[in-house]
């Protein structure tokens, strides 16, 4: 019976996320134009600039928007993960995470379902931006599109906890902006999303060793190896190493007893 | 009668600020009990801690016999909440903003339905399940509320200021419906407000000020405490008196 109510509150919190997702139009529209626009104008115009020398997954010289694709599955989760989080933050100033909170199942497992909501959201819009760049020539082999799913699970995860993670610190909706500046840029900049290590290292051995251990690089990494059918080993340890540590936090984060409740709170 | 809030030496301090101090008190079903006290008083604190957004770490809180700290899913599962701010999600329609409810609390769909039916109808809303949220008025929005608290059948019932903001009629409709829902439902309501004119002659009462009960009970037995002759005379003693 306990069973059947923890898999009908995964299940409600998910469809919400659905319902929410597909109601807010301009959501749904934005979330793909960003990349979309990365896609067609950044990269056309750095097409020219760069020169890939092939490196695996591709065995072949590839165009510069083939290389990125994989940088803006990547950027997709990370924004739809913060999205998340500016959504929890609304939510709590808002008051509708109170509902969440008295729900009468561990905190913990609301956190997951959150999450695992919020995943499965980024995923729909990652297969509909790819099936977009389909259609732009970036035509990764079919078995691709089916080795990605479960990198995008682990990586929507691990960008999922990690706003998740930031929600728990973040104390107003006016602080959100901060995390754009001082999270999202530097992990999306100072990643393997735009432009390959090597080449990087060339420019900044700084730079080169902070984009090899940020997470996110590694979670566009094995985003990218997916969608050409391989698995990269470690990128798959260093996502789910990241998504635990993450999650691990959240929680703590989020324990009335302990954590950010706490000091919001008072004892 | 049963007990279905019992609320034992409970602190609560946002740092150095003490929020509530030592209080005590006990809700049986069946009763309606209005909580009154200034703001700032302790009243949204003390739903915090019953709702268990913030945890205890001075005092007990049991519902229905079951520790809110120990047993918080058992106690969780009695209890229902009407908070002041609006809670719902303005872009789904009022059906998926009670389903998802009944998710949260693990009810079918099918025993949902019947539920949700039930308690719409009872407060005039069944027609609207459709309409999205945001084409609600404030009056509307809080019957949902009040329905949605109701559909998992709780034994208490909180409601934080459920009236703010709402015109006279429908004010008058909300505080008249939730008093036949102690009546009627054996269920026991937690009513935080300061509007005196939301208390009924058979209500009790707890006036909270600084943290503090100030005092408890029946409204006779507060008028004679308090040697005065009317609720607002005996608040006004309590909070404002208090403090010369």
């Amino acid at each position: 019976m306990i069973i059947l109510h923890f898999w009908r509150v995964m299940w409600g919190i998910i469809n919400r996320e659905l319902l929410r997702f597909l109601n807010q139009k301009e959501r749904f529209i934005s979330a793909l134009v960003r990349p979309l626009i990365w896609l067609f104008v950044f990269a056309a115009g750095f097409r020219a600039a760069l020169g890939l020398a092939i490196t695996p997954p591709y065995e072949t010289y590839i165009l510069y928007e083939v290389y990125i694709t994989p940088g803006l599955v990547g950027m997709i989760q990370l924004f739809n993960g913060m999205q998340s989080s500016l959504s929890m933050v609304y939510d709590r100033e808002m008051g509708s995470m109170r509902i969440l909170m008295v729900c009468p199942l561990p905190r913990w497992f609301l956190l997951i379902c959150k999450l695992i909501a919020g995943t499965v959201v980024s995923i729909l819009q990652v297969y509909v931006f790819l099936a977009i760049a389909w259609f732009y020539e970036i035509q990764p082999p079919e078995i691709g599109y089916v080795y990605l799913f479960p990198a995008l699970i682990l990586s929507g995860l691990m960008l999922g906890a990690l706003g998740l993670l930031l929600s728990s610190f973040i104390k107003q909706l006016e602080n959100f902006a901060g995390v754009m500046n001082f999270v999202i840029f530097p992990m999306f900049f100072m990643s393997s999303a735009l432009y390959p290590l090597w080449k990087m290292k060339e420019s900044s051995l700084l730079l080169y060793n902070l984009a090899l251990y940020n997470p996110f690089s590694q979670a566009v990494e094995l985003i990218r190896f997916a969608l050409y059918g391989q698995f990269n080993q470690y990128a798959f340890l260093v996502t789910l190493g990241a998504f635990i540590v993450f999650m691990l936090v959240a929680i703590w984060g989020y324990n009335p007893s302990k954590g950010m409740m706490v000091k919001k709170g008072g004892k | 009668m049963k007990t279905a809030l019992t609320v034992e030496n409970l602190s609560f301090a946002y740092g150095k600020k003490k929020a509530l101090n030592h209080i005590n008190f006990t809700l049986q079903s069946g009763e309606c009990t209005v909580l009154l006290g200034p703001n700032g008083a302790g009243k949204s604190t003390l739903f915090s801690l019953i709702t268990r957004l913030y945890d205890t770490h001075q005092g007990q809180i049991h519902l229905c016999g079951f520790d809110i700290k120990k047993q918080s899913r058992q106690a969780l599962m009695r209890l229902g909440v009407v908070y002041q701010q609006t809670t719902l999600d303005i872009d789904l329609t009022v059906l998926q903003n009670l389903r998802y409810h009944l998710a949260l609390h693990g009810i079918s769909r099918k025993q949902g339905n019947k539920r949700i039916q039930e308690e719409l109808e009872r407060l005039n809303m069944y027609e609207r399940r459709h309409e999205k949220i945001r084409q609600l008025n404030g009056g509307h929005k809080r019957r949902v509320e009040i329905a949605r608290a109701l559909l998992h059948n709780p034994s208490l019932l909180l409601l934080d200021e459920p009236t703010v903001g709402l015109d006279v009629p429908s004010r008058k409709s909300i505080v008249e419906h939730i008093h036949q829902l102690a009546n009627n439902r054996a269920l026991s309501v937690l009513w935080a407000s300061h509007l005196i004119d939301e208390i009924y002659p058979e209500d009790q009462l707890l006036i909270l000020h600084q943290g503090e009960i100030k005092a408890s009970g029946s409204i006779n037995h507060i008028l004679l405490k308090t040697e005065t002759d009317c609720i607002s005379a005996a608040f006004y003693k309590l909070t404002q008196g208090a403090e010369k």
